[in-house]
Formats: C-alpha cells, structure tokens, sequence
C-alpha cells in the first residue's frame, strides 16, 4: 500500500488557505480605502464646486456664543474647539453619573427579581416592564416637563435646610475652597492605606481562623477618620458657599440644571431596567445546584447571593453589560432635545454659525466613537479578569 | 480578530458615505421646476404669520406667500408649490444639496452665510431685530434687568450669538438655555424655566400670539439688540434661478409702489396707460422674456398673493392676530427701507 502523504504545504500557493485569507482580506481592504477615497473626495469636490467652505481651520475662531452649564468657566471669546470640550466633558459628566448610577440601581432590581417576598418580585418586574418599553426619549421629556412644570418658580423655591429645589435646578451648598480641604485629602491618603492594610488582615484573619472580622464598615471608618484628622489639622474650616435667593433666581453655591438632572434620570431610570434584566439573566445562568450548595454550607441568603452567585453570574453579565454602558452613553446625544449642552447640541450651534456640517457631524461621530471604543476596551479587559482562567 | 477589524473600517465608510451622498449638481433649478411642475420651497415649521401649516395642512404667512408668488412667476400658479418644513439645522443642508430650490424661512442674511455656505441672499422680505418676551408679573421693564438670568433661545441661529454679544457688552453675564426645537424653547419659556425668551421680534409676536395661552401676560421688552434682514436664499451657481427669485420679490414692492392689488391687476392689465404699470404687468414690454419667465409673469403673481403691502397686512399687520406695526417695513417712499430696484 501506499501511504498517503499529505499535499506539500507551500504557503505561497492558492491551495494554503492562510494564503488565500490574506489575499481576500487584502483585496476587501484595497476595495475599502478605495470607496472611502471616492466618498470623501466626491464630497470634497461637490462642496467645492458649489463654493461651500470646508476643513476643520474653523476650530480655531472664536466661539462666539455662550454655553448654559460647563464644568469649567468657559467664555464666547474662546474658540470653537474649547467649546466642543466643554460638550464632550458635559456629554461624559453624564454618561459616567448614568453608568454608575443605573448600575447601582440595574443590579438592585435584577437581584429583586429572585427575592423571596413576592411583592417585592412584582415591584422590580413591574419597574423594568414599564421602563423598559417606553422610548427613552418620551422619558427624558416627561422628566424634564415633570421637573420645570411641577416645581416651584424659583422665588418661591421649596427648601430644605440650605437646599433649594426649583425650576431652576438644585441648588446646594459647596465648600468655599481653602487649604483644609487640601488637609482632608492629605489624611485620606494614609487612611486609604491603613483602611487596606486593616482590611488585609481581616481577610487573612478569617482566612486561617474561620472568624469574619469586619471587611467594609472598619476600613471605611478609618478612612474617614483619616480624613476628618486633616481637616481638623488645616484648620478645620466650615465655610460654605450657600446658595441664597434673589429676585428671579437663586444665586451662589453650586447648582445642577433642570436639564442635567432630567437627562440623568432619564438615562439612569431607562437604562436600569435593562441592566436589571442582564444580571437576573446572568443569576439565572447559574446552576440551581451551586445556591444549594451554599445553604448546604450553611450560607444565608444574603451571603449565597453575594458569595456564590453573583461571582458567577458576573461572567455572563459583563458583555451584555458593556453593550448597556455602550446604549447610554450614545442615548445621551438625546439630551440635545431638552436643551442640555452636550457634545451634539454645541456641534449643532457650531454648525449653524459656520455652516461646516460635515466637519461638525465627524467631530460628533469621532466623540462617540472614541467613547464607545474606550468604554468597551475597558470592559473587555475587565470581563478578561473575570471569565474563568483554567488552570 | 481581522475580519472584526475589516468590519469596523467598512461601518466608518459607509457612514461616512451618508455625507458623500450630495447628489451632483441639478442643472439649471428653472428647468428642474418646469420638468416636474413644482416649486420646492423650504419653509419654517411652525411660526405663525411668517410659515406654519394649519390643521388642514394648508400652509399660511409671509414666507408662505413669498414662495406662491415664486410659484406664479415661473409656473403661472400659485398652488404649484410642495413645502418642506425645516429646522435651524437642517435648513442650510436642505438648500445646499438640492432638495428644496429656495429657502424661505425667516433667515438672517450675515457675511458668515453669504461668503461661506455656497448660498445667495436674494432680497429683504422682513427688517427685523432680535427682542426679548418675559412675563409681565416679573416686574422687568428692561433688557439691562436681564442680569444673571436663565434666557430660553433656540439653537443654531443668529440669535444664540447675538445674545452672547449684547450680553457682554453690557456686563449681563445671561445664562442661556439652547434647544434644539423652537417649540422646546418656546415651551421651556412658558412653563418658567426661563425668565425671558428671545428670538427675532417677529417671533416674539407670533410665539406670544400663537402659543401663550394669555397674550396679555407676557411683554416685549423695548430693545431690540441686532439688525436681521429676513429673506428668501438660493443656491449659488444658478444666476438665472437668483434673478427670478430676487425680482419676484422686487417686483411684489414694485407693484404696492404702483397700486396694484390682487383685485385691480386685471383692471389695470386691460386699461392701465401708466408705462410703468404697462411693463410690470407685461402689457408693453416682455419684462419676463429676460428672465426666462412668460409675459405676464408679475401680473400671476399679485393675481395670486396681492403685493407685498397686502401679504404684510394679511399675515403680519396689524389687522392681522400678529398685530406688528409696518414700521421700516414700509416702502422707501412712505418711510421705511423697502426699495425694490425698477422693473425695467
């Protein structure tokens, strides 16, 4: 007989499959940089011929124009780019709020679903049914038309200590700054470390001895401790920048916009109903057996949720998670509708002062897109932590 | 992990392409009107007196009228006309790729615009100026009050910049609160969240008239910050299409100058023996063969709106729900600024 030998692999040949793959990737490639060349030079001509300006030197120029609500001070003298700035940051500010906040909230309800009391089954169900199947934008309207109809003009503001809640906003009190709060973060340092080290021994503690010390209260105490030391050594200063009332507004201390808060909600709200379906399916994907056997080791409720599920659980949620983080921070382009100054909105102004409308749209389209990529390049990363590393 | 990467690139494209897809240059706009019978014209989405469509979906206002008159002119009827309801935003896009043959919507001609959005100012309909509207149970009296407080403004207009610039010279330091939608301004406005709204003085009148649900309580403040000429805008690159939308509205003021009206225009075509009136209603000479347009172009067009006197009073005057005064929009020779060159 003779024995079969294998086709001689050479890899310049078109029978080697890893040849033939290169080969199409780079012709799908060559076809892409091709149509993208057409597309942008096709533009370019076509704006040209019909005398319409374009390029990005605009960003350059002076703004012009003012922006409601920025983190930081932000002048019409500066130029456009700065302006994009504050949009992004404003854009980010609520995104980051929104992906924590609706987390918090997402996990609350989702471990709801599988809580023993019916009524509160039926809450967390009835929450996401209804959250869920409402377009976010009507939400977002409703909480800003709830917000500036329902409350108070802002003369006659309801008020709660030093805060104000109107159609203004939320006014609060904020720290004048000074160097006892430069103090307080000082001591916040060794009170991080020692509240780890604490928490580093009681770990091990109940690691060798079996006896749960405690792992969150102390640390935290100490840190706060720590903290409070420092602002007692700089000084203790208790001045505030309070806000107080004007004729027509209130003035001083710090202030979240009706719009910011709307947007917020409404993001956080929406979002939180899917997120809360992501980890009861995640929860769900874990075997029956393993909450079993936690009783059987005598964990209570509490601790086989924290201890032996969720860990688990956690695998199938991050990637469908990621995609929520991914929803809302694109969602919030929708703020532009109830007059938050977001990336979009303050590409819109810029767009109508300059008529630079296909410069303005990429700025926009490049924002999301690095966003979106950094967001998801972080929760892979934390995903790759979490999947099971077989050993 | 390639073909993921490959994946990526190709969405960019073809978003990307979305831009890229401006179609290529229409030709001449009076032969694409002509072909499929229909002027289209862009107008505002909702402004009483200026563009807004009722519950029957007819569409009324000084803007309105202007684009009927284009219609008569180069169709012979006024009718002939499809609006495209648009935005701040989507009105200069619109124009720019061809899918609506002229812009009229009460738009601000600026230097910015003329030289740089590939677009022509064709001729004033409306000399208007930037104002202010706040409640009258707020006690302010003046513009020069406004100082440290919340002004409601829609995005993407002149108007955004104007009170950036009256606001820093007079030390006001006003916060704005930009949306995006004029009727999201105009509602933030009236539910309280801002103290004072402001857009052109024309709007102001027509969003008090239209939308407060008492016009009573809210006033105009006496300032008027800026100067906005309002006006229909073209495409550039099409002379002949810039004429005929220019002279139609010259030729509206010409005819209010000369004393014809949407009733007398046949009267005077039959018997007039003013050589003036003769070549506007094209009785003697062929005033309309230059532009390309029939003989008795102008004479369509008071047939079918009246001259510019008479769409001001029935959608602006003061007999009119938005009661503005004619004020400098009164002709050249009775006190106001609108001076039409001669049709001749």
């Amino acid at each position: 007989m003779n024995p079969q030998t294998p086709p001689k692999k050479n890899s310049w040949s078109w029978r080697s499959q890893a040849f033939r793959g290169i080969v199409y990737q780079l012709i799908a490639a060559v076809a892409i940089a091709a149509i993208t060349w057409f597309l942008i030079h096709n533009t370019l001509v076509n704006m040209q011929a019909r005398g319409i300006k374009s390029g990005f030197d605009f960003l350059s120029q002076a703004a012009g124009f003012d922006i409601g609500e920025s983190l930081y001070p932000f002048d019409s003298a500066q130029p456009y780019w700065e302006a994009f700035l504050i949009g992004v940051t404003n854009t980010l500010r609520v995104a980051v709020l929104g992906i924590i906040l609706a987390t918090l909230l997402g996990t609350i309800l989702g471990v709801g679903r599988f809580s023993r009391n019916a009524l509160v089954r039926g809450l967390c169900l009835s929450y996401v049914e209804f959250f869920r199947n409402i377009p976010v934008l009507l939400q977002l309207l409703m909480w800003y038309v709830i917000l500036t109809e329902v409350l108070p003009a802002s003369s006659e503001a309801w008020t709660l200590g030093p805060f104000f809640l109107s159609k203004g906003g939320l006014n609060f009190p904020i720290p004048v700054w000074s160097t006892g709060q430069l103090w307080a973060a000082y001591g916040l340092l060794p009170g991080v470390l020692f509240g780890w080290a604490y928490r580093r021994r009681a770990v091990r503690k109940f690691e060798t001895t079996g006896k749960p010390g405690s792992m969150v209260l102390m640390p935290l105490v100490i840190m706060l401790f720590a903290s409070l030391a420092g602002w007692a050594l700089g000084g203790a200063p208790t001045e505030f920048n309070r806000p107080i009332k004007g004729d027509f507004a209130i003035e001083n201390g710090g202030a979240l916009t009706p719009e910011f808060l709307a947007v917020l909600m409404g993001l956080t709200l929406y979002t939180a109903s899917f997120i809360a379906e992501v980890v009861r399916g995640g929860i769900s994907s874990v075997a029956r057996g393993q909450g079993e056997a936690a009783s059987a080791l005598g964990l209570n409720r509490n601790q086989e949720m924290r201890l032996v599920m969720l860990p688990q659980a956690l695998r199938v949620i991050i990637p469908p998670l990621t995609n929520q983080y991914l929803n809302l921070t694109k969602n919030s382009s929708l703020a532009v509708a109830i007059g938050y100054p977001d990336v979009v909105s303050i590409a819109n102004t810029a767009l109508n002062q300059t008529g630079r409308a296909v410069e303005c749209i990429s700025l926009v389209m490049l924002v999301y897109l690095a966003t979106s990529l950094g967001t998801s390049l972080l929760m892979n990363w934390y995903n790759n932590r979490a999947a099971i590393k077989e050993r | 992990m390639r073909i993921n990467k490959v994946k990526t690139l190709a969405v960019i494209a073809a978003t990307f392409g979305t831009f890229a897809a401006l179609p290529a240059h229409a030709g001449k706009t009076l032969d694409g009107i002509k072909a499929r019978g229909q002027v289209v014209c862009g107008v505002n989405t909702g402004l009483a007196g200026f563009g807004a469509a009722d519950s029957a979906g007819k569409w009324t206002g000084l803007d309105v009228d202007i684009c009927r008159a284009i219609a008569a002119t180069t169709l012979g009827d006024a009718e002939k006309v499809k609006y495209v309801p648009l935005n701040a935003q989507q009105r200069f896009t619109a124009l720019q790729s061809g899918e609506i043959d002229v812009l009229s919507r009460n738009t601000t001609f600026t230097l910015t615009r003329d030289a740089s959005l590939g677009l022509n100012d064709t001729a004033v309909t409306y000399y208007d100026g930037q104002g202010f509207m706040v409640p009258v149970k707020s006690k302010i009296k003046s513009a020069k009050q406004l100082k440290g407080q919340t002004v409601c403004v829609q995005s993407g207009t002149t108007t955004e910049k104007n009170l950036t610039d009256y606001s820093k010279a007079a030390g006001l330091n006003i916060k704005p609160v930009v949306f995006e939608k004029l009727e999201a301004a105009e509602n933030a406005y009236f539910t309280g969240r801002c103290i004072a709204y402001t857009t052109d003085a024309s709007g102001l009148a027509s969003t008090r008239n239209k939308v407060a649900k008492d016009p009573a309580e809210h006033i105009i403040l006496p300032e008027l910050i800026s100067k906005e000429p309002l006006g229909p805008m073209v495409r550039r690159g099409d002379d002949e299409w810039f004429a005929i939308v220019k002279w139609t509205i010259y030729g509206l003021l010409e005819a209010e100058e000369y004393g014809i009206t949407q009733t007398n225009v046949d009267a005077l075509k039959a018997t007039s023996k003013d050589p003036v009136v003769q070549r506007i209603l094209g009785t003697s000479e062929d005033t309309g063969k230059l532009l390309g347009l029939s003989k008795d172009w102008m004479a369509n067009a008071v047939k079918a709106t009246g001259n510019y006197g008479e769409i001001f009073e029935r959608n602006v005057g003061p007999k009119s729900p938005l009661g503005l005064p004619r004020g400098v929009n009164n002709l050249w020779n009775k006190g106001g600024l609108m001076y039409a060159y001669p049709v001749r």
